[in-house]
């Protein structure tokens, strides 16, 4: 009696789960299954996966993508732990509008960030118009490097700061008090005391930084369909040269590298990750 | 008031916390209270100023003159004739995408709530995948294996797919949250004990005191839905265009007023949204905090 209700449920919590199941095998997991083949099957066969590091164009491609996601990485936590760091241990007029202003860009497409630059540096920007005004030369830098640096920073900062935030209140403000009063210099209150407590948190905000930057698509797409990060690689390769193998392995050693970065994130903060820029 | 053109770390320690308010007040704000100030308040310019400009730029005359060109609605008109579809599509992708995922995802977070465990954690694992890659590769992926088929790939309903493996996984994680911290045995014998079926325990009792994760995950997923484009752009086609694909298109080929004003258009659609979010997470702010 009591295994066959046992039973009864089992089946029908399988039946529950079903539709899921269906729907993610169907729709992600055969796809990708079919991306892996394809991504062995051109003229380079599975050495294709290698191109990556073999053929000088991917690899420079490889090459500027991760040094660009560090930088961004390495800037955002500076600045987005300064100002994380401020908001959560300081009240002053209009903080919980700063603090709302600033998860507003959480929900920009890459696409929109990317004018975001455009507004900032581009021809007719902000920028432009000042340094015009000022120096007579207009600076315009949103459709190179410099613009996709500044593109990933703002999608990167408001993530990080509500992370360093509710890293933040979570301190023990009593071990900063202890170092303090046996004469630790604020400099020595940070270094030993404060970052410590902070690393997990920054070291999972600096890995889902760096994931974001290394697939963002849309925001390279709006400025610069010319600069050879890796996304704009994959595409150009599969909509100008239909190059589909090509295309399939670096964006699943692409895929790989994300993932891989997220993991660390995950394990080091449990928390839900989303890298939807 | 210093200006912070190069962070150094040893201003990271703050001014008075508010616990120690009394002592602080009396020697007033230290300098490096004001230089992180103006460090923070430039922080929040470089996110909020472009998105002011934008919104100057969709409602004057002439950008490049400036406001003083005199305020319009001709560039949002033009929007409304150029892309009105852009905007009737994502709405009722956003719409198909919630539904989706509400009819799939509330279903198997109940599973996992309820069997716990080693398989429960490999399948949120995989689940989440279609977050942690870029979605470029689950784009390429899915044109390379249905591509071929013609009336589905031609159709909305092939976005719509591309939507919920990506959403899917928001809204499980957070319906997930909050059925992991019920006692969800507990609630359904009592149920039960009164005589409840499975499908009356379900709607009566499970979802309802699941409503704040649902209704967390429902905000998380129209919005994703509306703003995603990674994927997108590769599933469109001329005829199936959402508002991201549309801003990508008139940012590349329109005059930078028109981009401007359908940009007021997606924060218009975006914002309430936001505002919902943060009010829900205010709200609740405990049941949602996420397992640990």
């Amino acid at each position: 009696m009591m295994r066959s209700a046992g039973a009864r449920e089992n089946l029908l919590l399988a039946l529950l789960a079903l539709p899921a199941m269906i729907v993610f095998a169907a729709f992600w997991l055969l796809p990708m299954a079919r991306l892996v083949s394809v991504g062995a099957s051109g003229p380079r066969g599975p050495a294709a996966y290698l191109a990556i590091v073999t053929d000088a164009n991917y690899f420079a491609s490889l090459v500027s993508t991760v040094t660009l996601s560090i930088g961004v990485t390495l800037a955002t936590l500076v600045v987005a732990g300064i100002a994380g760091m401020f908001l959560q241990r300081n009240d002053f007029p209009g903080r919980a509008i700063v603090v709302s202003l600033l998860t507003f860009p959480l929900a920009f497409p890459g696409v929109v960030i990317g004018f975001m630059v455009i507004m900032l540096a581009g021809r007719q920007g902000l920028i432009g118009t000042v340094t015009d005004a000022l120096f007579g030369s207009k600076l315009v830098f949103a459709y190179s490097i410099a613009g996709l640096f500044a593109g990933y920073l703002y999608f990167s900062i408001p993530r990080v700061i509500l992370t360093v935030m509710a890293a933040v209140e979570k301190l023990d403000r009593a071990l900063e008090e202890a170092a303090r009063s046996l004469g630790a210099t604020p400099w020595q209150v940070l270094r030993d005391v404060v970052l410590p407590g902070l690393r997990p948190a920054l070291i999972s905000a600096g890995a889902i930084c760096f994931a974001t930057s290394m697939g963002a698509f849309g925001t390279a797409f709006t400025l610069a369909t010319n600069i050879n990060v890796l996304p704009i690689t994959i595409y150009t390769e599969f909509t100008n040269y239909a190059n589909f193998s090509i295309a399939a392995a670096l964006s699943l050693v692409l895929g790989v590298i994300t993932w891989a970065a997220l993991a660390v994130a995950r394990t080091l903060a449990g928390s839900t990750v989303a890298a939807a820029a | 008031m210093t200006t912070s053109s190069t962070p150094h770390p040893p201003r990271i320690r703050s001014a008075p916390s508010p616990r120690s308010r009394g002592e602080g007040r009396d020697e007033g704000h230290s300098r490096r209270f004001y230089a992180q100030l103006a460090f923070t308040v430039l922080v929040c310019a470089f996110l909020v100023v472009p998105v002011v400009l934008s919104v100057l730029a969709g409602l004057s005359q002439n950008f490049f003159v400036g406001v003083k060109s005199g305020l319009t609605l001709r560039w949002v008109g033009q929007v409304w004739s150029l892309y009105s579809g852009t905007i009737f599509l994502s709405l009722a992708l956003a719409l198909e995408c919630l539904a989706a995922t509400l009819v799939l995802g509330v279903p198997i977070a109940y599973v996992l709530a309820r069997r716990p465990g080693r398989m429960a954690r490999l399948f949120e694992e995989l689940l989440v995948l279609p977050v942690a890659v870029p979605g470029l590769a689950t784009a390429l992926a899915l044109i390379l294996l249905y591509g071929g088929w013609r009336g589905f790939r031609a159709s909305s309903l092939f976005i719509l797919v591309g939507h919920v493996v990506f959403t899917l996984p928001f809204m499980v994680r957070s319906v997930l949250a909050v059925m992991a911290a019920m006692d969800l045995v507990t609630l359904e014998e009592a149920a039960a004990s009164l005589g409840a079926g499975f499908f009356k325990r379900f709607f009566g009792v499970i979802v309802p005191n699941a409503r704040y994760g649902i209704l967390a995950g429902a905000l998380m997923v129209v919005t994703l839905s509306v703003g995603e484009f990674n994927i997108t752009w590769m599933l469109h086609t001329p005829l199936t265009k959402t508002i991201p694909v549309g801003l990508a298109d008139a940012y590349a080929s329109l005059r930078l007023e028109i981009g401007s004003a359908y940009t007021i258009v997606f924060f218009v659609m975006i914002v309430p949204l936001l505002v919902a979010m943060q009010w829900l997470s205010r709200e609740r702010a405990p049941a949602l905090a996420g397992r640990k």
